[in-house]
């Protein structure tokens, strides 16, 4: 077994245990996009599309590609955070696993994999469903499933590593008010951030959602002009956020290592 | 003599100025039930993470099957049982699926999970639950899983943490018979207790610590033989005339001590000492009298103070 393949166990337990709560995860990973898609896209939407603004887009696209790269950050930062403290504190079935031949890092690894399947598949039903709301054209929204998933997985890396070093969830929760919800409020997803102030834009820019929408945007309508989508190429969003899950990976990886082997 | 499964020479554990294990030796062989008894706090947990591999150590040496913790943890893991302290087990998922994720995080085929499920589970007195998820089971139960959990790879050396800690009377003693007959079928045994009769009846030899150190070693026999007198006497006095008796009591029993409304006499004949305690008209409420056991030991050894 080699350093790729091992955490392939940590996926198949999760797998598991899966098939005991599927039915919640996919009913949601279906009604959310479709409550999201008729209050935001299509109620707010006509709103939008009836009164005078830039956007070379119908809101409802518009919001989409934001929602699919909102919603990629929010679940893989909640699957950063709690199954993550339930590990190593409450249900502590990460200090049973590492006395197998499993290391911290098969862990931290395997839950990545695991966190980049779950991603696809529920990425891949708001891709669908986007569609079906006539929001994007089938080819350009499953591409688009593929920078979700990475945007996700920036997140849960990156999130994993800060939860590890935390005692409680308390910080978790914090972490969420004051870091998750404003990046969903303030990255691009409901509005350009050319309609912030200059110096907000500028911190947006440099903020991880803001990427992860833009690339979602870009691969999803790929026509768009620079009234939906800033001018910043392809490969700066791809290495921002790339950049930011190999860094999560390596940290929780170690965090985790010195947080299971005092 | 072969080489032993388990040896450690100035074994130390810091955290940061706190000492938790104090430059302990101990040689543990292949076959054996080795106990580690002491008191919360004494550094046995510590050292069972040492040897488990999940804690690195801070000064010594240490061998598990002959490697090196530090490099060739998995490997020492591979041939490990484990039994946590606290149960970890996965409460959502069925008792044989906890089981099956265990034989796959050891690298085992389906097949061979199966075989070894079937017979886990009989030992275990589980088989009929097989399908049942984990959290209902009552806590004899779920330590009984925890063990076969421990045993899915068939390993060479088997860790028991407090195995019996916080179960009724019933589930110690169903545990025990469990053990035994692993013991019996030629596993090694690590054992850590705080409960004496736990180490009598299973251990073949224990290490007795106290502060991160390891204040005797022995056979249970041979420890009762040589910190505690064969017999015990215990005096119950009312309140407050301990104080008056207990100047009176030089002399009567090899060792005596004092405690709020009890005095404690070890003695190696509980006859003579009763004899003698009536010839200086010494009135107890009540006198027991029982055999030493390893209780006492531990209580010598490492005091009666309260440790939380």
């Amino acid at each position: 077994m080699s350093t790729l393949t091992r955490p392939f166990r940590i996926v198949e337990s999760e797998l598991i245990a899966y098939r005991r709560t599927w039915r919640g995860t996919v009913i949601s990973s279906f009604v959310n996009p479709v409550l999201f898609l008729s209050a935001l896209g299509l109620s707010l939407g006509t709103l939008v599309d009836a009164s005078e603004n830039d956007l070379s887009v119908p809101y409802l696209a518009f919001v989409a590609t934001g929602l699919m790269a909102a919603t990629a950050m929010q679940s893989g930062a909640g699957d950063g955070a709690f199954p993550v403290m339930a590990g190593i504190k409450w249900r502590k079935e990460f200090h049973g696993a590492i006395t197998t031949p499993l290391a911290p890092g098969d862990i931290v690894v395997g839950r990545f994999y695991w966190g980049a399947i779950r991603l696809s598949f529920m990425l891949g039903v708001f891709a669908i469903i986007a569609v079906l709301f006539g929001a994007l054209e089938m080819g350009p929204a499953l591409l688009a499933v593929p920078p979700g998933v990475l945007t996700g997985l920036a997140f849960q890396t990156v999130v994993t590593a800060f939860t590890v070093t935390r005692e409680d969830e308390t910080s978790l929760s914090t972490m969420f008010r004051f870091g998750i919800i404003p990046l969903f409020l303030f990255s691009g997803t409901f509005f350009p951030i050319s309609q912030l102030p200059d110096f907000l834009q500028r911190i947006a820019y440099a903020t991880p959602l803001f990427h992860g929408v833009e690339l979602v945007r870009k691969t999803a309508l790929p026509d768009v002009d620079s009234s939906v989508v800033t001018t910043l190429p392809v490969w700066v969003h791809i290495i921002y956020l790339v950049t930011m899950m190999a860094l999560g990976l390596i940290l929780a990886s170690r965090f985790l290592e010195r947080r299971l082997k005092p | 003599m072969t080489e032993p499964l388990v040896q450690a020479r100035g074994l130390t554990k810091r955290f940061g100025d706190f000492v938790a294990v104090d430059a302990v030796d101990f040689d543990i062989a292949k076959g054996e039930a080795f106990g580690f008894l002491g008191p919360n706090g004494a550094g046995k947990t510590s050292t069972m993470k040492m040897i488990t591999t999940v804690s690195p150590i801070t000064e010594g040496k240490l061998t598990v099957f002959g490697l090196d913790p530090a490099t060739q943890g998995r490997a020492i893991r591979q041939r490990l049982g484990v039994v946590p302290q606290e149960d970890n087990l996965d409460l959502e998922l069925t008792v044989a699926e906890n089981l099956y994720i265990y034989g796959r995080y050891h690298d085992m085929s389906r097949t061979a999970i199966r075989a070894r499920t079937k017979e886990l589970l009989e030992f275990a007195q589980l088989s009929d639950r097989a399908k049942s998820t984990v959290e209902p089971l009552s806590g004899g139960m779920k330590r009984r899983l925890t063990i076969a959990r421990a045993l899915i790879n068939d390993p060479d050396l088997v860790i028991l943490d407090e195995p019996t800690t916080g179960l009724d009377p019933q589930a110690r003693h169903v545990l025990w018979d469990r053990l035994y007959r692993l013991k019996r079928q030629g596993a090694t045994l690590i054992i850590t207790t705080h409960y004496m009769d736990e180490a009598e009846q299973l251990c073949d030899r224990l290490v007795v610590m106290d502060g991160g150190k390891i204040v005797a070693e022995g056979s249970p026999r041979q420890l009762i033989a040589q910190y505690a007198p064969r017999e015990v006497v215990e005096l119950r006095f009312a309140e407050g005339q301990v104080d008056v008796v207990a100047p009176r009591l030089e002399g009567v029993a090899n060792r005596s001590e004092i405690l709020a409304d009890r005095v404690i006499l070890y003695t190696d004949d509980a006859e003579a000492t009763q004899h003698e305690l009536t010839v200086r008209d010494i009135h107890p409420e009540q006198v027991l009298v029982r055999r030493s056991t390893l209780e006492d030991v531990f209580l010598k050894l490492t005091g009666r103070r309260l440790i939380d």
